[in-house]
């Protein structure tokens, strides 16, 4: 029996202005809040050799004044209405978000159009944002199981820029001027390439006439040609091995995955959930907290037998193929090697015999469910249109619940059995030693 | 169905003849419901050589009751997509979770189960204990829980309840018995230390009526509440360094022991640690050590009261050549926030942010449950969300700055570093 259907349609509006910004307004009346994000259609995906991490740091520059807003007026200017402020920089977007009382809607979108054509970049400012990113960069290197996400991702990519790390590599970093920056922000941040996204208790219309009236005058701009290599096809098993002072080892096992418009992503999703447990599709909200996964099968196969203490899996929609990630953290005193052959042979399980049906039909439950949890609030809403209208495109997101409903597990087991192959898989391996006494 | 959150909460409370309390919030956020059930069972409560127990306790709760196996718990939980999330704090234990309004009925029974039938099995026990040892591992080699609970024993002292590893030690952890958990839940699993909070798309007097049929005819009155031991004064500064000579980066903790949650001036010491550490990007010292400086990626200060006085501590990760640095420019900002005090603008605008910000902590229906709970286990009454503005608008300059000059002295300042020391930190 089909579940009822409990996500509701959306009721968004969408609306393009004469310089090419792309607009998508939602009602919702829950909360006297109101979420403004601006997304831009750039990420370290966009970058190249010698510029990695440019887009990242950009995002920073961009918290610190503009022609209209000096550099001591920006803080306080989202807190007056008791709002909140942040931003993001990953591999095909980079977005800005506030969300606050109703009653700062002018303010928040007079922000983002100052965000979006007057940012000033003065000298000084990129300066001291260097140090702050590097300590951004090393706090990550800190968490050992980061430094070998990093190096496994590296070595599973040959030639499409989405090996390098979204806060760029250290040389990068140093070596970066003012105009670096300032050159790459001028070209990004152009209406034609930025996606505003109004989501709370507002009315749409008038929403609209202060969104004219703040980003109307900014002038068109060609939306930038997107230049990514393609991937070539990966022809054998790669491996990494870091070794370094710690104390728990870690295995990462990654394979090319289909972006989110291939017919493969969604089964993919659902094979995910069988396996590690359902997350959903929202990147803030998927990856915090442990995923409904008793029943799933690396969770039986691994955690309930005694080999690793934490496994987890990641698809995550994207707009060229990324990665299908699976990482353990082994138990004290559980060899590498001895996790990684019981991965391989579940691994290898479903891909001879796929799922069952009963294990599709959970995943899809869970898959539901999880739908709903992750569009809690204004914020996450607008997270999740922002976000799949940035890189999957219009109309994609209110189709992810029917998508996930029309899954099959012959779709499944035909998608494992060609993804998750041996020699389409890059393995690392944290070994930790010991301090020295 | 339900009423919008549009000018504030308006909560049903409601008390079960056993002393149960229940806490419904109705929201129309989306067809889903938040359920935490809290039992003053914290860390406090562990017996003084079993530390990490109630942390332990928390693994294992959910995996088999008297008339359920881990299997059958499993297939009800990731058969509706549901994860309980069992949490522990010095004071209270909450098994929390969200599920659809449709499973609402079939959740709240498990939970319910869960909390009152727990049958600890030796082998989930046994299972859960490797698990918790490799995290107690994990954290030894993560410089921000070095420093982090360096910090609360050098505040508490290593053997007081508020000072020592929530997760135990690895020592404690190999010697925990299916009876230390039985006697745990014994003693503090009860009506009179559970209260039930329920916000989401669900009818409140049908929740009640839901969490009256699952409690009502439970028996039973806990072991007795324990105070908090009083917490030694301290008049000097005091400095511990972890060496992880290994790590790309240090990371600093630096706080003091404040007041308790209960204590009138609650709010002033609010206003004063957003002013410090929480303003914008991290209030002023992130305004000196990020903005200015260029020295760490994140620096604020937090403040967590509880029954007994709670810390208020400064976190910030910076490069291991910048670790004076960084405590000079934090000495320097503590020092003239506890001297000078704050500005009338900076009061007037951290009023206003604080007051701004109530309809953001209610956002969705976790929050409003957490928010709930608090209130309940202060005693703060149903309207607390309600009263906060005007609460926060009485808070005066010289309230602040009273606050201030309370806790902030880098003289009685209590300091953890870890990571490489390249540079050498002076008490």
């Amino acid at each position: 029996m089909a579940p009822p259907e409990i996500l509701q349609p959306s009721r968004v509006r969408t609306v393009h202005l004469d310089n090419g910004l792309k607009i998508l307004v939602q009602e919702l009346h829950t909360s006297p809040l109101v979420s403004v994000w601006c997304w831009y259609r750039v990420g370290s995906g966009d970058e190249s050799p010698g510029h990695t991490g440019v887009s990242h740091w950009v995002e920073h520059m961009n918290f610190k004044g503009t022609a209209h807003i000096p550099r001591d007026e920006m803080k306080g200017i989202v807190e007056r209405f008791g709002g909140s402020w942040n931003g993001y920089t990953w591999i095909d977007q980079t977005t800005y978000l506030e969300t606050a009382g109703h009653d700062a809607l002018d303010t928040l979108l007079f922000i983002e159009a100052e965000r979006m054509a007057y940012g000033l970049y003065e000298p000084e400012d990129c300066e001291s944002e260097r140090t702050v990113i590097i300590s951004e960069l090393q706090g990550g290197e800190n968490d050992p199981d980061q430094l070998l996400d990093t190096e496994v991702t590296a070595s599973a990519f040959r030639a499409h820029p989405y090996r390098h790390p979204t806060i760029g590599w250290i040389d990068d970093l140093r070596s970066m001027t003012r105009d670096d920056l300032f050159s790459h922000y001028r070209r990004h941040y152009v209406p034609g390439n930025a996606t505003l996204v109004v989501v709370g208790d507002v009315d749409t219309e008038d929403v609209l006439k202060r969104a004219e009236a703040h980003f109307g005058k900014i002038p068109p701009s060609l939306r930038p040609v997107r230049h990514r290599p393609l991937e070539p096809q990966q022809i054998g098993e790669r491996r990494v091995l870091l070794e370094r002072e710690g104390t728990t080892a870690y295995l990462k096992c990654v394979w090319h995955a289909p972006g989110v418009g291939d017919p493969d992503f969604f089964p993919l999703l659902v094979l995910d959930a069988a396996l590690t447990g359902a997350k959903g599709v929202n990147l803030w909200t998927s990856f915090r907290g442990t995923p409904p996964q008793r029943k799933a099968r690396l969770y039986t196969a691994l955690v309930e037998r005694g080999l690793a203490s934490v496994v987890s899996g990641s698809l995550v929609a994207t707009h060229e193929p990324f990665l299908y990630n699976i990482s353990l953290t082994a138990m004290d005193g559980v060899a590498l090697s001895s996790l990684e052959e019981a991965l391989t042979v579940e691994i290898e399980r479903v891909r001879q015999h796929g799922l069952a049906e009963e294990e599709v039909a959970r995943a899809k439950r869970q898959l539901r469910a999880r739908l709903v949890f992750e569009n809690d609030s204004v914020t996450n809403v607008a997270h999740q249109l922002g976000y799949f209208e940035t890189v999957a495109g219009p109309g994609v997101f209110e189709t992810v619940g029917s998508r996930v409903q029309a899954v099959t597990a012959p779709q499944v087991a035909d998608a494992a059995s060609r993804l998750l192959a041996n020699d389409k898989r890059t393995v690392g391996w944290f070994r930790p030693l010991r301090p020295a006494a | 169905m339900s009423s919008a959150v549009t000018s504030g909460l308006s909560p049903v409370r409601h008390v079960l003849s056993n002393g149960v309390a229940a806490i419904v919030q109705e929201t129309a956020f989306s067809p889903a419901v938040t359920i935490n059930l809290a039992f003053h069972a914290g860390s406090l409560y562990e017996p003084d050589d079993r530390v990490g127990l109630a942390s332990f306790l928390a693994r294992v709760i959910d995996r088999g009751t008297e008339t359920r196996s881990a299997d059958d718990i499993a297939d009800i939980l990731d058969d509706r997509g549901v994860v309980p999330k069992v949490s522990v704090n010095r004071h209270v234990l909450t098994l929390a979770c969200t599920c659809l309004s449709e499973d609402f009925d079939d959740v709240l029974a498990l939970l319910a189960d869960v909390a009152r039938h727990p049958s600890f099995p030796d082998n989930e026990i046994e299972k859960r204990r490797a698990e918790t040892i490799t995290a107690i591992r994990q954290d030894e080699d993560n410089p921000g829980v070095r420093a982090g609970e360096s910090l609360q024993a050098l505040l508490y002292g290593p053997d007081h309840p508020y000072g020592r590893p929530a997760k135990g030690r690895v020592e404690t952890v190999e010697r925990f018995s299916r009876a230390d958990l039985m006697a745990h839940h014994a003693a503090r699993f009860a009506p009179a230390t559970l209260f039930v909070v329920i916000a989401g798309e669900v009818r409140a007097a049908d929740a009640i009526a839901r969490v009256d049929r699952m409690f009502s005819d439970w028996k039973g009155s806990p072991s007795r509440d324990r105070g908090v031991p009083a917490v030694p004064a301290r008049a000097s500064r005091r400095q511990t360094i972890v060496e992880m000579p290994d790590k790309p980066q240090a990371d600093i903790a630096y706080g003091f022991t404040s007041i308790s949650r209960l204590d009138p001036s609650y709010h002033s010491h609010w206003v004063m640690n957003t002013i410090l550490g929480q303003f914008g990007l991290g209030g002023r010292l992130a305004e000196n050590i990020r903005e200015r400086q260029g020295m760490a990626y994140y620096v604020f200060s937090s403040f967590d009261p509880s029954l007994g006085p709670g810390p208020l501590v400064i976190r910030a990760g910076v490069d291991p050549g910048n670790v004076e640095r960084t405590i000079a420019a934090i000495d320097a900002e503590v020092g003239a926030l506890g001297r000078e005090g704050a500005t009338a603008r900076e009061l007037e605008e951290t009023r206003r942010y604080l007051i701004g910000s109530i309809p953001r902590m209610l956002e969705n229906n976790p929050n409003i449950a957490t928010f709930l709970q608090t209130a309940e286990f202060f005693g703060l009454g149903l309207d607390y969300d309600r009263r906060l503005p005007a609460l926060l608008q009485a808070v005066t300059l010289a309230d602040v700055n009273a606050a201030a000059a309370g806790v902030l002295d880098p003289a009685r300042a209590a300091i953890a570093v870890a990571g490489p020391t390249v540079a050498r930190v002076e008490p």
